[in-house]
């Protein structure tokens, strides 16, 4: 009934506990980034992996579903560098900067690193030995939280990149960050950090790609003023996916983020949003195609500090098999936080009878002059819209696909850079085809 | 507008006195000893003159408790419990062997008279001759009451009548001699011993509440209604309500309660079990109106309910109604378990909290028949420094194909310092199953009480127009004797929240 009892450690957390131990010395930074690693494996140490009895996780039993640890990934060798070099295929067709990851660790010598103005590209495994400034100002403070997924990442985190957008510039190139792993099973702890400054632009996109690896990705964004960021991510990963993103959003800002998870084994998608100053927009959408036994929980927290913010959360899932599908969504308006604008909408649907759509849209509000509102909806395809097709002439399977299609359309239609939708819509249409 | 001076009056009314069941009747009484214990149980069940397997069923209920933590999961946040500093039971003295209403202690019946409850039938026949224009007597519908003082139940009108359809309305202590069979047959089947810990502190100490049988294709022929009454310090209540209704059967039961003002917190942890066999149906309606604390939020009713429903037959229905204005604090899920094909749940709420009132109320709907249709209309205002948390479920298992559920849950903030929360959950287990979830949360659109001000009504009339238009799909629900009742309960919920 509490979360606070204390089971027994599991294998996993033996490991990941000696793993910590065993790689304490050898992990990039010193001193502060040592004492913030240390702070954090002590608050994993004491909650554990996070299980069904901790309210946010309460559909996604990581103490049960991770029945052991991998070992911590190695630098990746020429042959594994070599084979990433094509991956990122879904976003591929746009011209993007891209940055690769194998295994988590940066390989500078496959990234575009082609200079440009208002733009710093780093990797943060050195920005964490060398104590760099930025790092030292954002890293594990953009959105405290005490979850334990962000905890463990933070204790072990190697490298990710780092990315600095100047003032007032304006990205030519959307920037490409490529997760792709080797053939040898590990566990990486990726952490980046992106500052977009203050009447910026910028588009990131991020596309994940793995073995049965287990990959705990956090991803801390500062949004200044007045800046503008699309946020894409892409996961089709055949291990354990954890990703945490941390985003703090300044004021008259806008960004929009879009997850796409398709052929994702088993996915945590969870977000931490805070509108920290007034008169800023924000839009979180997505799209889960779920087959097979898999599962995606989608999870966020958004949290209006200011007034005068306007949000909106539209997700969909199209669920086969015997897949489990996620959504939990707390919106939470702080007190004086007035004109907050929010509209949530989670629509799950199932496909098959085996599967399970679970959905959680919370309000947590404390400020009386704000329009907030949430849906959500579970079902099956309408058997008329399907009738009608096929009196059409249209076979069952073609019927299904359609309709399955305008389903999640009008979620990727809010997308506004066209390359990005077109890719997100091929991707899912792809899943389509080989949906037997 | 005829309404306009009525509204008047009552705001007027409700200005000098703005809880005003809070009195305490002077009544001898004896009580258990302070304290709980297995000889706390032993006690209580010796007073009732209990059989042995009802003794020993609370006797493992209390083993049970011992072993169970205090849930921490509501959204609400209130002074540790001492369960060692408060009394068990409390009856009022009175003399042995009632043979009629006249030798109710007159104090009581003054009580309930103070509250508005008819007991006398005599006053209730009285009241319902009444003639049309061509002077016809018209039938009017009347109302069985059973009242409960504290720990027992003082009076049950109706009950020659009731007996003659076949019906059986007594309180619960009365039920456990003369029909065991019925009470074995059915307690704790739908809210098991085990279930929760309030539930399993109730299963072991509960005193007394309302017993009901309708047999198979009976109408219950009047409402049935129990009112409540706390009134001695320091004493919990713990009532125990279980109406089953039998195959075709149909009863309407309603719920009323009411408190002293006192400075203390009391415990209240009910439990009421719902049964409804093939097509039978069961209407419960609650005006939850416990005493909710001063201002500063001293002192107040914890109301710590367990109520569910067990739809057990086809085409069965059960429907929760609630109007919810008092205690300091409410933890309470008004559930149905659909587990008939076929059957039907339905959940209409209004949740009002001011000053510092914590609601934490919502509803189950667990669909297990096939075809399984649920309902949930809920409607939360929150006031003055109130936090007000809707919290849901509804799911559907692999088997109930079929199943529906639309739930539609708005809240309504009236100043900047209170909370409305809202916390569905939604698991939806098989394809066929159709869920639709809404939920909205406003203020008072200042364009609405500009159009009523514009008009001449005060700001507080407006309000409460305004206020009685959200909540109105609710009221719809409540019998009609109710529903008087509700809507001025809501005028005086809401009183000192405008402004």
């Amino acid at each position: 009934m509490n979360a606070e009892v204390r089971a027994i450690k599991t294998s996993a957390e033996q490991a990941l506990t000696s793993a910590y131990e065993a790689a304490r010395a050898s992990l990039p930074g010193k001193g502060a980034v040592a004492a913030l690693r240390e702070e954090a494996f002590k608050r994993f140490d004491a909650k554990g992996l996070p299980h069904r009895r901790v309210e946010e996780w309460k559909y996604t039993d990581l103490r049960a579903l991770m029945r052991d640890a991998l070992p911590l990934a190695v630098p990746p060798d020429a042959a594994a560098k070599a084979k990433a070099k094509d991956a990122g295929k879904i976003f591929a067709a746009l011209n993007c900067r891209r940055l690769l990851f194998v295994d988590g660790a940066f390989v500078p010598e496959a990234s575009d690193l082609t200079p440009e103005p208002g733009l710093t590209i780093g990797s943060m495994a050195d920005a964490l030995a060398k104590n760099d400034a930025l790092v030292a100002a954002h890293v594990g403070k953009v959105f405290e939280t005490g979850d334990s997924a962000v905890a463990l990442n933070t204790s072990l985190m190697s490298d990710g990149a780092v990315i600095h957008v100047a003032a007032g510039t304006v990205l030519e190139r959307p920037i490409h960050l490529v997760f792709a792993s080797s053939e040898t099973p590990s566990a990486a702890f990726i952490r980046s950090l992106i500052v977009v400054e203050k009447d910026a632009q910028a588009i990131i996109a991020e596309s994940h790609e793995s073995n049965v690896s287990q990959i705990n990705c956090a991803l801390e964004m500062v949004i200044g003023d007045g800046a503008q960021v699309d946020y894409y991510k892409a996961t089709q990963t055949r291990g354990l996916h954890v990703a945490s993103l941390l985003l703090t959003v300044g004021a008259k800002a806008a960004f929009n983020t879009f997850a796409l998870n398709s052929d994702a084994s088993l996915v945590r998608n969870q977000s931490f949003v805070r509108f920290a100053g007034e008169g800023s927009n924000g839009g979180l959408r997505g799209v889960n195609l779920l087959r097979g036994k898999e599962h995606v929980d989608t999870t966020m927290l958004i949290e209006h500090a200011a007034g005068h913010c306007a949000s909106r959360e539209q997700f969909k899932s199209v669920l086969d098999g015997q897949s489990h599908n996620v959504f939990q969504g707390k919106i939470v308006v702080k007190p004086h936080a007035q004109k907050t604008d929010t509209k949530m909408m989670t629509r799950a649907l199932l496909l098959s009878d085996e599967a399970e759509a679970d959905n959680k849209p919370e309000l947590e509000i404390f400020a009386d002059d704000v329009v907030c509102g949430h849906g959500a909806t579970a079902g099956a395809l309408d058997p008329n819209l399907k009738f009608y097709l096929m009196s059409r002439g249209i076979d069952d399977k073609q019927a299904e696909a359609l309709l399955i299609q305008a389903f999640i359309g009008e979620t990727v239609e809010e997308i506004s850079h066209e390359g990005f939708r077109e890719a997100i819509m091929r991707a899912a249409l792809e899943w389509l085809e080989t949906r037997g | 507008m005829p309404a306009v001076q009525e509204t008047v009056d009552r705001v007027r009314q409700i200005d000098v006195d703005q809880y005003k069941y809070g009195f305490v009747t002077d009544v001898e009484s004896e009580k258990a000893p302070i304290g709980l214990s297995e000889d706390t149980v032993r006690y209580i069940s010796a007073k009732k003159n209990e059989p042995a397997w009802m003794l020993e069923w609370r006797l493992e209920a209390f083993k049970r408790w011992l072993t169970m933590r205090e849930p921490t999961w509501a959204r609400v946040d209130y002074p540790k419990i001492d369960y060692q500093n408060a009394y068990y039971y409390s009856a009022p003295k009175k003399k042995p062997e009632l043979s009629s209403l006249d030798e109710v202690d007159p104090q009581i019946l003054e009580t309930y008279k103070k509250l508005g409850i008819p007991l006398r039938e005599q006053e209730m026949l009285a009241g319902v001759v009444r003639k049309d224009a061509d002077g016809n007597v018209l039938a009017e519908r009347r109302v069985a009451v059973d009242a409960v003082f504290d720990s027992v139940s003082v009076a049950t009108t109706f009950k020659e009548e009731l007996k003659r359809a076949g019906v059986i309305f007594m309180p619960m202590s009365e039920a456990i001699q003369e029909h065991p069979e019925l009470v074995r047959k059915y307690l704790g089947s739908v809210v098991p011993t085990t279930d929760n810990f309030f539930a399993t502190l109730n299963s072991a100490v509960f005193s007394d509440g309302s017993f009901v049988y309708v047999p198979p294709g009976v109408r219950c022929p009047m409402e049935l209604s129990t009112y409540f009454r706390i009134n001695e310090a320091n004493t919990g209540q713990f009532e125990r309500t279980l109406i089953i209704a039998d195959k075709g059967a149909y009863v309407s039961y309603l719920e009323g309660c009411t408190a002293p003002m006192r400075d203390e917190n009391q415990l209240h942890a009910a439990v009421v079990e719902l049964v409804t066999h093939d097509d039978a149906e069961i209407k419960y309606s609650t005006v939850q109106n416990w005493y909710p604390g001063d201002a500063d939020g001293k002192g107040g009713i914890f109301n710590f309910v367990t109520k569910r429903g067990d739809c057990r037959g086809k085409n069965s229905k059960i429907s929760w109604t609630q109007v919810e204005t008092g205690s300091a604090i409410t933890w309470k899920y008004p559930s149905c378990i659909l587990r008939g094909d076929g059957s039907r749940g339905e959940f209409y709420s209004i949740a009002i909290s001011n000053g510092m009132q914590q609601v934490d109320s919502g509803t189950k709907m667990i669909h297990l028949g096939k075809n399984t249709t649920s309902r949930i209309i809920s409607k939360g205002i929150s006031a003055g420094k109130s936090n007000n948390t809707y919290r849901g479920l509804v799911t559907a298992h692999r088997k109930a194909t079929g199943a529906r559920n639309f739930t539609n849950c708005d809240s309504l903030l009236i100043g900047d310092q209170c909370g409305a929360h809202t916390v569905p959950y939604i698991e939806a287990k098989n394809s066929s199953a159709v869920f639709e979830h809404e939920a909205s949360t406003s203020k008072i659109s200042e364009d609405m009480l500009f159009y009523c001000r514009q008009r001449g009504m005060s700001a507080e009339e407006a309000t409460a127009l305004v206020v009685n238009g959200f909540v109105k799909d609710v009221l719809q629900q409540l019998p009609m004797e109710f529903a008087v009742e509700a809507q001025k309960l809501i005028s005086i919920s809401l009183e000192g929240s405008v402004g």
